[in-house]
């Protein structure tokens, strides 16, 4: 099926009344999630994805990645009105957003940021479109040994989700190892670290990790916190969202920017879309005329960043829907969302799978003039959510946790170990351990495990059949300079740079 | 030796790393390392079990080997610290009268002891959250969606 045929198939998919109806969805809560600061995307999709397996597959992924992009078109909202990120994508959102807010613009601000994101979001989805086949097609001479040079790959990539601590993202991500492990072993039938215990017999399931580590986790850390919020008001009416023409043309460039970075960036697993947001606001302040008026509120300060954050999707799911590779904690839960209807994210998704893999795509175009819509009209209603008290939105949080554990396996146990991980998932945040390194281990782990086996099977204990194949050979040695790059002093001066202007 | 290094979250954290690292390597050596098929299900724990204790002991070396800097330290917020605990503890009851109670009197149990003690409302105002939140979930989950919530002896 070429690009032509899978697109108008897609299309055929996503326009079906009932997907265009779980794609509003999608976005709306992605939207409303987006703008709620502490709750994120991969809390939100971890805790409704048990609800979505009565759907089929095609309708459920078009949901859950509704809610993944929709968040980022919503992360803008609070960045702009509260100087507070509703998504770590929107921190740079923060610098001119805020400004412009204060000096009486937070309209132009918002409308900026809601056409940044579309015209970026649809060049993101554009590039998937057209690239994701050729890569499939060249992944499908992929076996074990590949596969595993893959997985290490993705794992090498850890470095760049470690903060400001490479040896705790490593910790973090053996942990998430280990965790995987836990549960009978497929190929010798042997019981790994089950304390004994009957329910861990099947392994632990990804939700319960998912939502322990991100929605509970996250609940503990902004109770901790104890902030109140003070939003700025949002001119009523579209005339007043809409920037001027003299802001639209000084955005010219940084729609393009914000598009190409933020595709470029979002291939790249582990980079993520916090990166392509500073990379972008950073290209745009090199290549301005007056880059000393940046972040004193100017919309290309909005426009890069917003832009980059959102065409970061397109490139995200590049490596997660052709190679099986997820990019970060949210790509991750796609991932297992996908595994758990069935459908094997990979080179041949688009053969075995096309309603799913195209009908995603198409979503994704649909989706995206659907924020647009909701965006401009409705920031004022959206940013009343903002005013809903904690007291309340709290338990509801750990409502939907409960009733999302509780739905996987019908059983009360799960709901003790989402506990257990919750607690795991504040102390990490505590003690400044980066949660998406686990869930990449957690993700990965198994697979990599599964390859590393075969291949050493297939070469009856030969290590060598890893670094002999050239495809195989070239990933473990890109995996062991990046695994290697933190010894560079340059490379350490960006890393720490990046991480001290995101804290 | 530095005392104050003793009570540091990294050096605390890196200790009970390093033990779940032996932990799993003493627990995995007792698996087929290597067969005649390929590699046994001891084979990937054992290293990355060596790989955590490794990590684990640099962390701690790092920090005794760092040059001992006066660096200001923020102040513990024990008050945030003994609401997100109090909170975490009253999930963990509310998990545990779940098999007794079901879910909707667990969760508006729950509701209750959050915004009333956590939150510091009004009881009333907790009372009406705790009931009205708890019902809301019984009729969009239950009701409408068709979902399986845990029931209790009570039947609900």
């Amino acid at each position: 099926m070429d690009v032509i045929n899978g697109l108008a198939h897609g299309f055929g998919v996503a326009l079906m009344p009932v997907n265009l109806m779980w794609c509003f969805v999608g976005c709306f809560l992605g939207t409303i999630v987006g703008i709620l600061p502490g709750l994120g995307p991969a809390a939100t999709i971890a805790m409704l994805m048990p609800l979505t397996y009565g759907m089929g597959p095609a309708s459920g992924i078009i949901m859950l990645a509704g809610i993944y992009y929709g968040a980022k078109y919503g992360g803008s909202t609070t960045s702009i009105l509260l100087n507070m990120p509703g998504e770590s994508s929107s921190v740079v959102t923060c610098l001119d957003g805020y400004q412009m807010a204060r000096r009486g613009r937070a309209g132009a601000a918002l409308g900026i940021a809601a056409i940044a994101s579309f015209i970026a979001g649809s060049f993101g989805i554009f590039a998937l479109t057209l690239v994701a086949p050729p890569i499939a097609a060249f992944a499908l001479s992929f076996s074990s040994p590949e596969y595993f040079a893959l997985m290490f790959l993705g794992l090498a990539l850890v470095v760049l989700l470690s903060g400001d601590s490479l040896i705790k993202g490593l910790i973090a991500l053996l942990i998430g190892l280990w965790l995987t492990s836990i549960g009978t072993d497929l190929f010798t039938t042997q019981s790994r670290f089950t304390f004994g215990q009957s329910s861990l017999l099947g392994g632990v399931d990804f939700m319960i990790v998912a939502i322990g580590v991100f929605a509970i986790a996250e609940v503990l850390s902004s109770i901790k916190a104890g902030e109140e919020t003070q939003v700025l008001p949002v001119p009523k009416g579209l005339r007043n969202l809409l920037p001027s023409m003299a802001e639209l043309k000084a955005c010219r460039f940084a729609f393009a920017n914000g598009s190409i970075t933020g595709f470029i960036i979002g291939v790249l697993p582990g980079a993520g879309s916090s990166i392509a947001s500073f990379i972008s606001y950073g290209i745009e302040k090199a290549v301005s005329k007056h880059p000393e008026k940046f972040g004193t509120g100017i919309p290309e300060g909005v426009a890069a960043p917003e832009g980059a954050n959102n065409a970061d999707t397109g490139g995200a799911l590049v490596p997660l829907l052709t190679l099986g590779i997820p990019g970060g904690g949210t790509t991750a839960i796609l991932l297992s969302a996908l595994v758990l209807w069935g459908v094997k994210p990979g080179p041949l998704m688009m053969q075995d799978s096309p309603d799913v893999f195209w009908g995603l795509v198409a979503s994704l175009y649909i989706g995206n003039v659907m924020l647009l819509v909701l965006n401009l009209p409705m920031v004022p209603l959206f940013a009343q959510i903002l005013r809903i008290p904690v007291y309340i939105l709290h338990p509801l949080i750990f409502g939907i946790s409960i009733i999302g554990a509780y739905s996987v396996s019908s059983n009360l146990f799960d709901i003790g170990l989402l506990a257990g991980f919750g607690l795991l998932g504040y102390v990490m945040s505590v003690l400044k351990y980066p949660v998406s390194p686990l869930i990449l281990g957690f993700v990965l782990g198994d697979a990599m495990e599964r390859a590393l086996r075969q291949s050493l099977m297939m070469s009856q204990g030969e290590l060598s059949i890893l670094v002999s194949r050239p495809i195989s050979a070239a990933m473990l040695v890109i995996a062991v300079l990046i695994l290697l790059s933190p010894l560079l002093p340059r490379f350490r001066k960006l890393r720490r740079d990046a991480i001290a202007e995101e804290g | 030796m530095r005392k104050y290094l003793i009570r540091d979250g990294d050096v605390i954290s890196g200790a009970a790393i390093a033990a779940l690292g032996v932990y799993i390597i003493s627990v995995a050596a007792k698996w087929d390392y290597m067969s005649i098929e390929g590699p046994g299900p001891g084979f990937f724990p054992i290293w990355y079990g060596i790989a955590m204790v490794v990590l684990s002991l640099a962390l701690i070396g790092s920090k005794y080997l760092k040059p001992a800097v006066a660096v200001e330290r923020e102040p513990i917020d024990w008050p945030g610290f003994s609401r997100a605990f109090a909170t975490w503890l009253g999930f963990v009851v509310c998990a545990a009268l779940l098999k007794p109670l079901g879910f909707t009197i667990s969760f508006a149990l729950l509701c209750f002891f959050l915004v009333a003690y956590v939150f510091r409302r009004p009881l009333r105002v907790a009372l009406i959250t705790a009931v009205v939140s708890s019902i809301a979930f019984y009729l969009v989950f239950s009701v409408a969606l068709n979902v399986s919530l845990p029931t209790g002896l009570v039947g609900f």
